[in-house]
């Protein structure tokens, strides 16, 4: 029963014949807030992309359970209809289709891989107002083109919004706070931390320590060379913010 | 395997299964193999026209003849030269006397074919509002032969006329005899000279002064007979101060061997009307090795003659293995607007050249292109348009914008524009763009929870806004659906 809804053992991937995670070990409970930090190149963005599915990431050993399921079997969207949701650090643009589209027919898609009813029109659009209320966005931002012509701080923001649309019982932040000023960062943690809930596990994949001001993380464990260097609480953020990750790099 | 190769290959997959490719089991009547004068006379006499038509079709075939080898070489197409001697030119649902005066003496065999195709015949299921039949009035084009035309009597009422053209030969020969060919001459090009020597039908339409017509006009195009071309003439006549919507649809049974479609259409705006044409075009595209299908000849030309007229052009192109098209707009009338929206998907084997041409000729008249291409497989997409300005045409105006949409690396997207312009005064402005469906998009949807055909089917859609948005509401569904599935199979 007390089975973490994230468990990560010795997982290893390469990216383009290039070894980038060295054996990972990691556990996320339901209900808990990860922090992965790490310096530039530790192999974070590495990680989320192979926990999502993406293609050009080949895992060589290890396994990655989620919610009993062995999650590295299963497609990208297999793995979201189970509420896995990654926050992309590079938002894409899709030209022509506009927010409250997308958005509906993701929810409804995942909805239809779970065997449950779609959302209809006036539900989404309900749900929608109140979610960007929260977020402190304009409406008619639904009715603009996903990402095209959005401003950093915008895309990041549709990635919160999309997010708290879909429910995910995993998310994984990657690098949800790099180029966000100081306001647009307090949003995005508020929408952040209005998805914290004993059902939900949160892993925030962040450079800084600024954020976790904001989201105060359950644990927090520092990714060096491919590999969980140390792992602590909130106390190990700030030691990071002070002595920097110097004492974890390669030598 | 790469999300990208699995994407194409769902394309490729999904492209197979042609949903139209069934063929009709019904007797039929046709003209002798080959092509001479006796045919042409053959079916003048089967359709009982006048001499003045039967000269005219003669005129046209000997124009053709002197035309002969030479075809249109210049369009970015390929394939073994046609024998035009081998084809059947006139095929036709064998019936007792006259053509059906109901639709109760249609072969019930057609009607479940038309049933089959979602297309509403039955005008007391559009009048009960049975699901799906919406508010448009259809004529049937069977083959050689317009099999049914529904509303007639209600379009009557305000003095529209909307008929197979053979019917208007007889019932209003005064119209079609001085409109038919005037914007579109016989010798016009080789394949507008073939179908001028053996159209066989097509409809006709004409809405009378100041009436804006009640209703969507459509025709549905079915090619059904083996070793048949097709050869429909339409003509579109709006009066002075008239407006009329009309839309096209067209499918074909799934066969190995080539079937040659060679259509003309005319459309004539007089002063201060308006005609919207927008087809859908879903021939039977050939199977992946590029065996079979449809070659899609076509002329589209519409006449802007009266001052503040407008004529604008929709496409969706997903069916035939080779398209040849350029609905084109003469701007005569000072201030006419000449409008052109398409999209066309080419995948599997498909070759598609196709475009416009905005002639401006009058003064201030102005000129809209948005052109989408989307290849995919091995298919080869090509725009070419020519806008010309002329030197009387001051204040002309042109806005062209074609974007190329490739999926997967087998396929070309190709832009061929044409500008020529003789007036010092005239603005003519082209943009044009070429993308992929990058890995990254593809990647961003499936994380959300689409699968690849939703994610591609999103992607397109979003790629084709802009001239979808043109097509009427009851049609624009309907082409994001054939869009679905000419790329992936379904829309999410």
């Amino acid at each position: 029963m007390s089975e973490p809804l994230l468990t990560i053992r010795n997982l290893r991937a390469s990216v383009d014949d290039k070894e980038v995670l060295k054996g990972i070990d990691l556990s996320v409970a339901a209900g808990e807030v990860a922090a992965i930090m790490g310096p530039n190149g530790s192999g974070k963005s590495t990680l989320s992309n192979v926990l999502a599915g993406r293609d050009g990431y080949e895992v060589t050993d290890g396994e990655v359970r989620y919610d009993g399921q062995d999650l590295l079997a299963m497609e990208p969207e297999e793995r979201a209809a189970t509420g896995v949701f990654m926050a992309f650090q590079y938002p894409v643009e899709i030209p022509g289709v506009v927010n409250a589209t997308f958005t509906r027919t993701a929810l409804n898609a995942q909805r239809k891989a779970r065997d449950e009813s779609a959302i209809d029109a006036i539900d989404f659009l309900k749900r929608a107002r109140a979610t960007l209320a929260r977020l402190e966005m304009d409406e008619d931002f639904l009715r603009r083109d996903v990402n095209a012509g959005f401003s950093g701080g915008e895309k990041k923001r549709n990635e919160i919004f999309q997010m708290a649309m879909l429910e995910p019982r995993l998310a994984i932040l990657d690098e949800t706070d790099s180029g966000l000023d100081i306001d647009a960062l307090r949003i995005v943690a508020t929408g952040v931390n209005a998805m914290r809930n004993p059902e939900r596990a949160l892993v925030v994949i962040t450079h800084y320590q600024r954020l976790l001001e904001y989201v105060v993380p359950d644990s927090v464990h520092v990714l060096a060379d491919g590999r969980i260097a140390r792992s602590g609480d909130r106390e190990l953020a700030l030691e990071l913010e002070r002595a920097g990750y110097a004492a974890f790099q390669p030598a | 395997m790469t999300p990208l190769r699995e994407t194409v290959e769902t394309v490729e997959r999904a492209s197979g299964e042609y949903r139209y490719g069934f063929v009709t089991d019904i007797e039929t009547e046709r003209a002798p193999t080959g092509l001479n004068e006796e045919i042409v006379r053959f079916i003048s006499a089967k359709k009982e026209e006048p001499e003045w038509l039967l000269e005219w079709r003669l005129k046209a075939f000997r124009m053709w003849l002197g035309l002969e080898d030479r075809e249109p070489r210049w369009a970015n197409v390929h394939f073994p030269k046609i024998d035009f001697q081998e084809a059947c030119y006139y095929a036709a649902p064998k019936q007792e006397g006259d053509g059906p005066a109901s639709l109760d003496e249609v072969d019930p065999e057609l009607l479940r074919t038309y049933e089959k195709l979602g297309i509403p015949l039955r005008e007391q299921e559009v009048l009960a509002g049975v699901a799906g039949a919406g508010n448009v009035a259809v004529d049937a084009v069977f083959d050689s032969v317009s099999v049914a035309t529904t509303f007639k009597d209600k379009l009557a009422e305000m003095g529209v006329i909307f008929c197979p053209i053979s019917e208007a030969v007889r019932d209003h020969p005064e119209l079609v005899r001085k409109y038919l060919g005037s914007v579109v001459p016989q010798g016009d090009n080789f394949y507008a000279a073939l179908n001028s020597a053996v159209f066989s039908d097509g409809s006709f339409v004409y809405v009378p002064k100041g009436v804006q017509c009640p209703m969507e006009l459509s025709t549905y195009f079915r090619i059904n007979a083996q070793g048949t071309g097709q050869f429909e003439r339409t003509l579109i006549i709006a009066d002075e101060g008239s407006r009329v919507s009309y839309l096209e649809g067209c499918t074909a049974p799934q066969r190995d061997e080539n079937q040659l479609h060679a259509a003309v259409v005319e459309l004539v705006a007089l002063k201060d009307a308006e005609i919207k044409y927008s087809t859908v075009q879903n021939w039977y595209p050939g199977d992946a090795e590029g065996k079979g299908g449809i070659y899609n000849f076509v002329t589209k030309r519409g006449a802007c003659r009266g001052a503040d007229s407008k004529i604008s052009w929709t496409q969706v192109e997903t069916g035939s293995a080779i398209t040849w098209k350029y609905p084109s707009v003469l701007l005569q009338g000072d201030r006419s607007i000449g409008e052109f929206y398409s999209v066309a998907i080419s995948n599997l084997r498909q070759q598609a050249d196709t475009g416009t041409k905005m002639i401006h000729l009058g003064r201030d008249t102005r000129s809209t292109i948005i052109s989408k291409g989307i290849s995919a497989g091995r298919g080869q997409q090509t725009y070419r348009g020519l806008v010309r300005v002329q030197p009387k045409a001051g204040g002309a105006r042109n806005f062209t914008q074609c974007d190329s949409l490739l999926i997967g690396d087998t396929c070309g997207g190709h832009t061929v524009p044409y500008i020529d312009v003789r007036h010092p005064g005239a603005e003519v402005a082209h943009e044009a763009t070429t993308s992929r469906i990058s890995d990254a998009q593809l990647f961003y949807c499936r994380q959300r929870g689409l699968d690849p055909e939703e994610a591609v089917s999103m992607i397109v859609n979003g790629f084709c806004r802009d001239v979808l948005q043109q097509l009427p509401m009851e049609f624009a569904v309907e082409a994001q659906k054939l869009l679905g599935i000419s790329l992936e199979g379904a829309v999410g």
